[in-house]
């Protein structure tokens, strides 16, 4: 079990329980908005773009190297980027703070 | 190799140099070959405009049949995302509920109609009719118009045999500009009636505007979603093991779908035009000449995809570029996306098997590429499931 709270770009601040499968799947059932996960998870829309709060960039550990090529050309990337349907639900995220990117 | 079979022709190519040429119509084109670098051209406009004559971008070139610019498609940022805002929540109605569940509603009722027949055409009898009536959806108009569209048969810019056929494109202009006039008249929910209604810069949107719009949603999805479904069909019916993963497994449907977009890449390639002197793969490229994009090549790309030329029907990291990639990528991709999910869903419920009868190969001639994308003709026999 994992509190993840999604900040998006209207500045609501959403917080969701989850137990399993992918915080994108998360996110897309619970209607956060910003989160589309189009391609349903297998990176290949950059839908799920997420920024990870410095403080909280442990818990998730870098982008893999597919998703750093998806989001080097994205405008809105740093480096606390994730696609988020790479990652994976789990005790070791509660409390985690995701920034929605678009 | 098998019937359903889409060989990759770029492969030598896409590995000795990274590029391709092709001369089409005497403007000629460097085909970009590898994933990495598909990307990063995609993604830098400045250096390869989407905003030329219009028609220039495309491959093979539509400049002597077209004069209107296609909207957001031939244009570049900054202006393309003002437009693209405007169109964007309207293109994601496919995400909902009730929208899926009409679609629903027409592609089992079109699969339903040729289980147990001993023979039906699948572009012609299938994919065709199920595309322009899931187009009614998507553009929030009357199904009854699908039967126009589907009159017009498969190709709405070619003839049976030739390249490009400016009297094929007249028919939809004339027909998209009635459309337009009726909806300043009479406005409805429809796209046209939300498009004349919609403002950018402070101004209302013009009518050339909104037929930039609505001719590249016929255009864009016509020949795409058919091959798409076609190549679907042809692969279940060899390959009856992966229609009965997909009944026992339905979780991997939507996997399945992303693989089968990369592998089918419905949309050879894409063009743009060069704006200064530069260099794609170590080779010089003009300012004034063009460079495409080519998908299907980049996602065959051995250096991102483990066994490339192979559907692997729940392909878990899959970052193909079937739909394009960066400002352009495809506006229709939600509803591409939907029509493919219920697609597998509806065969895996109903079907057993298919058998391959007859058919005929679509093979894009791209001077030294001859590319399969699907197929003009494909006879099948479609066998129900015995509950």
């Amino acid at each position: 079990m994992a509190q993840i709270t999604f900040i998006t770009n209207d500045n609501q601040t959403i917080t969701l329980e989850g137990t399993a499968g992918s915080v994108m799947a998360l996110a897309v059932e619970n209607g956060v908005s910003g989160i589309d996960g189009d391609c349903g998870g297998v990176c290949s829309c950059a839908t799920c773009h997420v920024h990870v709060a410095p403080e909280d960039m442990h818990k998730t550990g870098p982008a893999s190297e597919i998703e750093t090529d998806m989001l080097e050309l994205d405008d809105n990337a740093n480096e606390y980027s994730r696609l988020c349907c790479q990652i994976e639900i789990s005790g070791a995220l509660d409390g985690i703070v995701l920034t929605v990117a678009n | 190799m098998k019937n359903s079979t889409l060989p990759d022709p770029f492969e030598q190519a896409r590995l000795e140099k990274g590029y391709g040429e092709m001369d089409d119509q005497n403007d000629p084109v460097t085909m970009v070959l590898r994933l990495k670098d598909v990307r990063k051209c995609a993604h830098n406009w400045k250096s390869y405009s989407s905003e030329a004559v219009p028609g220039r971008i495309v491959v093979p070139s539509e400049v002597n049949i077209r004069d209107m610019r296609q909207i957001p498609f031939e244009v570049d940022p900054p202006r393309h995302g003002a437009y693209r805002a405007l169109v964007e929540a309207w293109f994601k109605r496919p995400l909902q509920a009730e929208y899926q569940q009409r679609l629903t509603d027409q592609i089992s009722g079109i699969v339903d109609q040729f289980v147990g027949q001993e023979r039906v055409e699948v572009v012609s009898e299938l994919a065709l009719p199920l595309q322009s009536r899931a187009l009614t959806l998507l553009l929030n108009t009357d199904y009854g118009e699908s039967e126009k569209w589907i009159s017009w048969g498969t190709h709405v810019f070619r003839s049976e045999g030739v390249a490009l056929d400016g009297d094929k494109a007249t028919v939809l202009y004339d027909y998209i500009d009635e459309q337009i006039e009726r909806a300043q008249k009479q406005p409805s929910g429809d796209l046209y009636s939300v498009l004349l209604d919609s403002e950018i810069d402070g101004r209302k949107m013009t009518p050339e505007e909104v037929k930039g719009v609505l001719v590249l949603t016929f255009a864009g999805g016509r020949d795409t979603v058919i091959n798409a479904v076609t190549n679907a069909i042809a692969y279940f019916a060899e390959h009856p093991e992966s229609l009965a993963r997909l009944r026992q497994e339905p979780d991997i449907t939507g996997r399945a779908v992303e693989e089968m977009i990369r592998y089918f890449s419905p949309l050879t390639q894409m063009g743009r035009v060069v704006m200064e002197d530069s260099q794609v793969c170590e080779h010089a490229v003009k300012a004034d000449s063009r460079i495409s994009l080519c998908w299907a090549s980049a996602n065959r790309d051995a250096a991102v995809f483990e066994n490339p030329n192979e559907i692997v029907l729940d392909r878990k990291i899959n970052p193909h570029v079937g739909f394009g990639f960066s400002h352009h990528n495809c506006l229709g991709a939600t509803h591409a996306r939907q029509i493919m999910k219920i697609l597998l869903q509806t065969l895996a419920e109903r079907v057993s098997t298919i058998e391959m009868l007859d058919f005929t190969e679509n093979i894009e001639e791209l001077d030294e590429f001859k590319r399969k994308v699907g197929f003009h003709k494909l006879s099948v026999k479609i066998n129900p499931i015995n509950h």
